[in-house]
């Protein structure tokens, strides 16, 4: 589709909106790892 | 007396229970109408009369702007929550919301200023909107920068809390600045006396758009809060095994001689 002269600045912006979601999801699941590692560590520990 | 639903849902254990089975349902139904949304916006929506093609910037910074300012909201009740009832999900309803009402404002501030600048020939102005907007990005940067900073989980939810409510101050100032000072920024459009101004080809893609960023948020939130509860486990392991072997320690450290400390061995 011909997004017109201002073509650019559309892209830009959905571009830098998939970057931030992608990050803010990126980090939520990293974040869920560690504490889930952590979480095993103590298990095991017990055990 | 048995418990009340609300009380019942938002124990931390049975929050842990439904909100993990709820969240991959969320998350799914988030990407379709987030799909849906998508194809409406590039293949259906027809160029605005005045703005052209640019308009279909709004589909992503307006369901931004909605965010960044409900997760404050919502942040604010949660604010209340801690402070007045202690509520054990309240404070990690908070700490849970904050990033991401920060990464939506951050969305809604970039998006907007790509948006003025061929609209309005300029990325920035210092008008009302735009600059109470950013203000509530730097209080949303406040609010983790404070958390971070306070070690005491119990402390930094209740300075946290204050600055949340004192920082609410800022939500009307965001909605009604566009009615109580002359800005650049075009007046509400969708929320507004006598219907939205929008021609319903342009409004109904651009409210599937709002309700998939709302699903998407809820599900980023729901997953977050879970995230801070396992990190509350794991402090309260680390203290007990800390207390644990500090309880053996003294069975450990061999027994002092009676010499005094600083004398040649």
């Amino acid at each position: 589709m011909d997004l017109g002269s201002h073509g650019g600045f559309i892209v830009a912006a959905y571009v830098f909106t998939a970057a931030v979601m992608a990050a803010l999801v990126g980090n939520a699941v990293r974040d869920r790892r560690a504490q889930l590692r952590a979480l095993k560590g103590f298990g095991e520990e017990r055990r | 007396m048995t418990p009340s639903l609300w009380t019942r849902l938002s124990n931390p254990s049975h929050f842990m229970r439904w909100s993990g089975a709820l969240v991959p349902w969320l998350a799914a139904l988030s990407l379709g109408v987030l799909a849906l949304g998508l194809y409406l916006t590039f293949f259906a929506v027809p160029p605005d009369y005045q703005q052209g093609e640019t308009v279909r910037i709004m589909y992503i910074h307006v369901p931004a702007a909605w965010l960044g300012v409900f997760f404050y909201g919502a942040m604010s009740v949660s604010a209340i929550g801690t402070l007045v009832w202690r509520h054990p999900l309240a404070d990690v309803a908070q700490r849970a919301a904050a990033p991401i009402g920060a990464a939506f404002t951050l969305i809604c501030l970039v998006t907007g200023s790509l948006w003025g600048k061929p609209m309005w020939g300029t990325y920035w102005v210092w008008d009302a909107r735009l600059t109470s907007m950013l203000v509530l990005l730097l209080i949303y940067c406040g609010i983790i920068a404070l958390w971070r900073t306070l070690d005491d989980p119990n402390r930094a939810a209740r300075a946290v809390a204050i600055l949340t409510l004192v920082g609410a101050v800022n939500l009307p100032i965001i909605k009604f600045s566009v009615n109580w000072w002359s800005t650049l920024h075009q007046p509400a459009s969708i929320l507004r006396m006598g219907g939205s101004s929008i021609d319903p080809s342009m409004l109904y893609p651009l409210l599937i758009m709002i309700g998939a960023a709302t699903l998407g948020g809820t599900t980023l939130h729901l997953y977050a809060m879970r995230t801070e509860i396992m990190r509350r486990r794991v402090r309260t392991l680390t203290i007990r095994e800390a207390e644990r072997l500090d309880r053996i320690q003294p069975r450990l450290t061999p027994q002092p001689t009676g010499v005094p400390a600083g004398q040649p061995v």
